[in-house]
């Protein structure tokens, strides 16, 4: 194929012979960035040519949770690398998380990432604002001034961190709903898992791994659907990871609640089992939990009871992995191949369609982070954000191929189904066979 | 065997038995005038100790040194705040001495497990204690211990009390003693059980003077006092009161039964004196087999060709 | 513990032979020292052990004195050691006396390479200072690879080095002979 400058987002494409949304082939001619013709047999002489014969096309995908880690952490991940990261796995947006160094707890640093993200090209960066001063947990940040910043702060979150104190959140939930705000909460009681490590149950209890109960994560939930109803806010509920969370989430929808809800992709696939390997590159926060909670989730995401899989990419540089179980830090890479794990859990064994997972990676997480031109419909007139992606074929996850600055993925050696192609942000090819363009 | 030993659940019936059948001759070097056989002429032992303990440390040390083997000892300053680098680096470093054995403890559950896994080093790794999970010299001198004095374990009682959550000793003793064929009993306050402890080949109770009238040994569990500030139980007490082995309950005891405890003691605590010095107290013995059975422990371990390496299956499962 | 099978070789002492070559021996021992004062018998495990308590219960029946015995294993002090994986230890029982200034009479069955003897003397050296070291064997079956010889002797029996000398003895196997068999159709144990 032919491919003119990727920068230059005024060139036109025709992509031959994608499936949207795993339907009937067709072609997709995208000019000025949107999509400017669906149909069969589309000529543009001045467009360069994709060939997306066997490919499903997807609208692109939005992750409403990554960590880039800049400002602060450039050793393990750059605004660059990671939206790079992110391209290749097939987001054209993604929402940064506030625990950076220093916090994005004002309109000052939620503008440098928003700008990085910008300069860097590879995707939409949106800063996620923290909820309280430095993620303390003492008083409110600048909700408003975050949320007037040309990053236009939508979500708010101390993730990393619980907004413990029942007053605070009640707070928060209040106060983001003056410009439609949403609190994202990290849902895990600090006192019932001070130096916890992995999930509480008959394993820990044998390895000798301090425990994280279930309850820590459920109990807080709970409590923030009854605020969140209690006050008519919007609540996220960041990584759900037990069954006993899952079903709260769909109690307090049932009562008509504001309450969406995420499960990232390695919750979808790994137990607490591969902890026995006191191998830290399972680690991470919330933990992997057991097979029924897997299920549970599955279950979740296919019913809709969980709105969205959003990644919790969280980078580490080599030594906060390669030590003991307890000096490790917490968190897997999950950009590149998030795709690949839902169509492995999810579209494989048939209980979601591409269509389930255009509104669980895209349209709804679009929604949920307010965001105007993500989420779109693959159709005519609208926004030309997509991604190409081959289901057909099988690759062995190799971490030195990553993107990523580091190197933390719990899947290396294992073999993972598809792969994106190409990825379209507005138009421009930010991934085009299966490299960065 | 295979090449490490990590946890008492590394050792199949045949292979303990064989280690306490080896501790019983090993122990005999003792009484000799020269202390030393030539067996490990040779093999460096090192010690690698980020946790403080002279005992345990001095305990392998003589028993390497009695093998003939040259040891090294390795106090690293880790704190669990302090990262990898010093675990990695430091076994990157006994590599290219040309460890032959590594004995060694470490503050945080797994670390002996990522040394014998992670490819760093070719030797043998023995766990001296990890965390709060496993110690299985211990469990093997404590078993060794026993032994001597009620023969043959299997169908024997035995009854732990104290704080099993934190214990890496009791979770080693239930493992070793139920492969042994014993029937264990766990006794302690509910918040010091871990959860998931009904999965354990073990009974579970809170009584203790019930489970003291019927066994034939009991080993007492060090418990710390500042426990009770993170409110595992109310007070020191009300902890010796309900739990502690005291001259009353030891009366409960049928005759023949012994009395163990790992060290150190809190005496006040979960034992008096009077019981730790008592005639059917083996808390003295307890220390003198350990050497035996570290003796043991690096006889099998090194005397012979290389042992193969345990299956690295779950490494692979990614 | 390895049995021998029976009719896999050559008996070329039966149980008689046996009894006979140990009175022999047993008698010379005696002469030898001028007497059982000062004399310990220490057999190497396995069968040399109850040659060795056969050897002291005739000694007991000439003198009428009992003489000491005991086993010494020799295993830690192999020079083969890591060429197979770690061999399980056997029993060492030193009588109460020790062996300082004693006349140590090493008991075995099968004297080869002589191999088994060297480990010997190293770890009774480590135990004390006999007086004097002799070596007691039932047969002698040449092929020694260092030097040492038996002092007394139930049999000498020139063999090939493919082939097997194996005792056994009715404390172990249940019934007394000496068979010579094949290394190759004998079953490994």
């Amino acid at each position: 194929m032919t491919a003119p400058t990727a920068q230059d987002s005024s060139a036109a494409y025709v992509i031959r012979g994608a499936q949207p949304l795993g339907g009937d082939p067709v072609d997709l001619l995208l000019r000025d960035g949107r999509i400017a013709g669906i149909g069969s047999g589309l000529e543009a002489a001045d467009a360069a040519v994709v060939d997306a014969d066997g490919l499903v096309a997807l609208p692109g995908l939005v992750d409403l949770h990554t960590h880039l880690r800049e400002p602060g952490r450039e050793d393990a991940e750059t605004v660059a690398s990671g939206t790079a990261a992110a391209a290749l796995g097939g987001f054209t947006a993604v929402h940064a998380m506030a625990n950076t160094d220093p916090v994005a707890d004002t309109a000052g640093v939620v503008e440098q990432v928003w700008n990085l993200g910008r300069e860097a090209g590879h995707c939409d960066v949106h800063p996620v604002g923290a909820v309280t001063v430095g993620l303390l947990g003492e008083r409110l940040a600048e909700l408003g001034a975050m949320a007037d910043s040309a990053a236009r702060v939508r979500m708010f979150s101390d993730d990393g961190k619980c907004v413990s104190d029942a007053v605070l959140m009640r707070r928060a939930l209040e106060y983001v709903k003056a410009f439609d705000g949403v609190v994202a909460q990290h849902a895990q009681e600090p006192r019932l898992t001070e130096g916890a490590q992995m999930n509480e149950g008959e394993l820990s209890g044998v390895l000798g791994l301090t425990g994280w109960p279930a309850v820590a994560e459920e109990a807080i939930i709970a409590r923030d659907a009854l605020l969140t109803g209690h006050v008519g806010s919007r609540l996220h509920v960041c990584h759900v990871s037990t069954a006993g969370s899952v079903e709260i989430v769909r109690w307090a929808k049932q009562k008509g609640w504001n309450i969406t809800a995420e499960v990232t992709p390695h919750h979808l696939l790994l137990t607490d089992e591969l902890a026995a390997t006191y191998d830290p590159i399972f680690k991470v926060n919330p933990p992997l939990r057991t097979a029924a909670d897997v299920e549970a989730l599955r279950g979740a995401l296919a019913d809709g009871t969980i709105d969205v899989v959003a990644t919790d990419h969280a980078p580490h540089p080599v030594e906060d992995k390669e030590c003991e179980w307890a000096a490790a830090a917490f968190g897997m890479l999950g950009l590149e191949t998030a795709l690949s794990i839902v169509q492995n859990t999810m579209v494989d064994p048939g209980r979601l369609d591409w269509a389930g997972v255009a509104d669980r990676m895209s349209a709804r997480p679009a929604r949920i982070g307010r965001i105007e031109g993500q989420g779109r419909r693959l159709a005519e007139g609208e926004i030309a954000n997509l991604v190409l992606y081959d289901s057909t074929v099988t690759r062995s996850v190799d971490p030195t191929e990553s993107a990523s600055l580091s190197r933390n993925t719990p899947y290396a050696g294992r073999e993972l189904p598809g792969r994106v192609v190409a990825t379209f942000l507005r138009g421009r090819p930010t991934v085009l066979d299966g490299k960065l363009a | 065997m295979d090449r490490h030993l990590l946890s008492a659940a590394d050792l199949s019936r045949d292979d303990a038995a064989l280690v306490l059948d080896t501790a019983e001759e090993m122990r005999s070097v003792a009484d000799r005038p020269i202390k030393k056989l030539p067996t490990l002429r040779g093999r460096t032992v090192v010690n690698l100790f980020f946790e403080d303990s002279t005992r345990t440390r001095i305990s392998f040390e003589v028993a390497a040194k009695r093998l003939s083997a040259d040891t090294i000892n390795f106090t690293a300053k880790g704190s669990s705040l302090s990262k990898g680098e010093s675990l990695k680096d430091t076994a990157l470093t006994l590599q290219a001495i040309g460890a032959d054995a590594v004995v060694v403890r470490h503050h945080d559950s797994g670390a002996p497990h990522r040394l014998a896994h992670a490819g760093w080093i070719d030797g043998s790794v023995v766990n001296a204690g990890d965390g709060t999970h496993e110690h299985p010299t211990q469990a093997l001198l404590d078993a060794f211990t026993m032994r001597r004095h009620l023969g043959d374990l299997k169908g024997r009682r035995i009854v732990i009390v104290g704080d099993v959550l934190h214990s890496r000793v009791a979770r080693s003793n239930a493992l070793l003693l139920s492969t042994l064929g014993a029937d264990v009993s766990l006794v302690g306050p509910p918040t010091l059980l871990p959860v998931g402890v009904e999965s354990w080949p073990v009974e579970v109770g809170y009584d203790l003077d019930q489970a003291l009238a019927k066994c034939d040994a009991v080993m007492m569990l060090r418990v710390q006092k500042e426990r009770m500030n993170a409110s595992y139980f109310p007070s020191a007490r009300e902890y010796a009161r309900r739990y502690g082995l005291d001259a009353r309950r030891m009366a409960l005891l049928p005759e023949h039964a012994v009395v163990l405890h790992p060290g150190p003691m809190n005496r006040g605590m979960e034992i008096t004196a009077d019981v730790a010095d008592a005639a059917r107290s083996l808390i003295v013995e307890q220390v003198t087999n350990g050497v035996a059975i570290r003796m043991a422990v690096l006889y099998l371990l090194l005397s012979g060709t290389p042992l193969p390496s345990p299956d690295t299956d779950l490494e692979g499962s990614r | 513990m390895a049995a021998v099978h029976p009719a896999i070789g050559r008996v070329v002492l039966d149980e008689r032979d046996i009894a006979r070559a140990l009175t022999r021996i047993s008698h010379e021992i005696l002469e030898r020292n001028r007497g059982a004062s000062d004399l310990v018998l220490l057999g190497i495990p396995t069968r040399g052990v109850p040659l060795a308590e056969r050897l002291a219960a005739r000694i007991r029946e000439v003198e009428g004195e009992p003489v000491p015995y005991g086993s010494l294993d020799i295993t830690p002090y192999r020079d083969d050691l890591r060429l197979r994986p770690a061999r399980a230890l056997e029993h060492t029982d030193i009588p109460v006396d020790g062996v300082e200034g004693k006349v140590v009479v090493l008991v075995d069955d099968v004297l080869f390479s002589g191999r088994t003897i060297r480990a010997a003397l190293d770890a009774l050296n480590d135990l004390g200072r006999p007086t004097a070291i002799q070596l007691a064997v039932l047969v002698d079956r040449g092929h020694r690879e260092l030097p040492i010889r038996a002092d007394f002797v139930g049999k000498n029996l020139p063999t090939s080095v493919v082939e097997h000398v194996r005792l056994a003895l009715m404390e172990v196997d249940g019934r007394d002979e000496v068979v010579i068999a094949d290394r190759t159709r004998e079953t490994e144990q």
